[in-house]
């Protein structure tokens, strides 16, 4: 049975603690609204970006000629693997889902027999990852003083990618990061941007429309394929970003509401030995007076 | 019938214009281009420039680059930048100018560096104006 004073103490320090999770709560909740409103405002151009590729790509009959960074290599021997996470802890299991999905994924292609290469954005994730593929990791970023992602730090991890493309450093390129649902809900997910993944959907009935390129359609692809890896990791980027709020926010309130239910159990306790401690002294001077 | 189509100006970070339009004039890679109702599917660059927006007002905006799709009366603008012109500043705007004008200069710079910036200068000389 502990002392009077532990309790004393321990419920002091819940208690402590429970502020601490509760102001982390509220900041994330003011953080997680702007994050929700930029990740659903760069929705839209991530997604017709995507669209015009898509159609650029149905177009093309010469498979052969086409640009690489579209059609890929041809191969499937060597990965890249690109793992978003955040740069701070305290938010539940957001950086550990991805990292489990990233994991889960690294074994598989090792298992096949295939190179593995790995660039992780946000020191977490990292962590997690040199443990057991330390060796695999071959560049790492992070932008933990910046504020607010922008086009700018996207565009820089798309030229390492297109860069690394070129040097034929590897045939396919995934993408690892939370897709943000809503506050509770946020899905790690694998997405492969090298080469462009189609549609599983057969829209066989979308009627095809033949489209007036200028200047011609190898060079616009060539300006556009580069800049839609950059605009599908801004849009990996934002996503997480409002992952990463929306999962500490949800923790944050799970571990207040922990806190408060243990600072309850702790004051019963204290008051229960209390109690008993009242009642044995009182015990004691009564049989001490009737001793008399 | 209307003789309207939709507009969409999109950015990375936000959707700046969904409207309808009569005529569209764009600054495409090869040269200025109306678009009216109906025109063909079509997909172009951007150079910088600016964009008319032709409805019962007409409206402006200044882009450096993008990505411009139309179809099914669908025109679809991505670019990184489009700034309305009524709320762009003097003073930024002279500094962009500065800035191209120094990068025109620079001699590093390949030919089809110095096609768009010298574009970039032009618009920008004339919004000052």
């Amino acid at each position: 049975m502990p002392s009077l004073d532990d309790l004393k103490k321990r419920i002091k320090s819940v208690k402590s603690t429970q502020k601490i999770t509760k102001a982390m709560k509220m900041v994330a909740a003011a953080k997680l609204r702007k994050a929700q409103e930029s990740a659903e405002k760069g929705r839209p151009y991530s997604e017709k970006m995507q669209n015009i590729i898509l159609k650029l790509t149905k177009s093309i009959n010469d498979t052969q000629n086409a640009p690489k960074l579209l059609v890929g290599t041809g191969e499937d021997k060597k990965y890249l693997c690109v793992v978003l996470t955040a740069d701070r802890g305290l938010c539940g299991g957001f950086n550990s889902n991805i990292c489990k999905l990233a994991k889960s994924n690294f074994k598989k292609i090792l298992s096949e027999g295939k190179e593995l290469k790995v660039i992780t954005v946000g020191s977490k994730g990292l962590d997690q990852i040199k443990r057991e593929y330390g060796n695999y990791v071959i560049k790492k970023f992070s932008f933990k003083d910046k504020k607010r992602i922008s086009f700018n730090e996207a565009d820089i991890i798309g030229q390492e990618i297109i860069n690394l493309f070129n040097k034929n450093e590897f045939d396919k390129c995934i993408l690892f990061y939370n897709n943000f649902k809503n506050v509770i809900t946020q899905i790690p997910q694998a997405q492969q941007i090298i080469p462009a993944e189609k549609e599983q959907s057969d829209d066989n009935d979308e009627k095809l429309i033949s489209y007036e390129f200028e200047p011609d359609e190898d060079e616009i692809l060539e300006d556009l394929l580069p800049k839609n890896i950059s605009t599908q990791v801004l849009k990996a980027l934002l996503e997480n970003a409002a992952s990463e709020q929306g999962s500490r926010m949800t923790a944050m309130d799970n571990a207040t509401r922990n806190a408060g239910d243990l600072v309850d159990k702790l004051t019963i306790n204290y008051n229960r030995s209390r109690q008993a401690s009242i009642t044995k002294e009182l015990i004691e001077i009564i049989s001490g007076a009737e001793s008399l | 019938m209307s003789d309207k189509f939709k507009v969409e100006i999109i950015t990375p970070d936000q959707k700046i214009l969904s409207t309808e339009a009569s005529e569209v004039t764009i600054p495409s890679y090869e040269g200025q281009m109306g678009i009216l109702k109906d025109h063909i599917p079509l997909i172009t660059f951007l150079r910088p420039g600016i964009i008319f927006l032709k409805n019962q007002v007409e409206s402006k905006y200044f882009v450096e680059e993008g990505t411009v799709e139309f179809s099914e009366n669908n025109l679809l603008i991505l670019t990184s930048t489009a700034k309305d012109i009524k709320n762009l500043k003097k003073n930024s705007l002279n500094n962009l100018l500065e800035d191209a004008e120094k990068k025109l200069k620079n001699e590093n710079s390949t030919d089809k560096e110095k096609f768009i910036l010298s574009y970039k200068v032009e618009t920008l000389r004339e919004i000052i104006q």
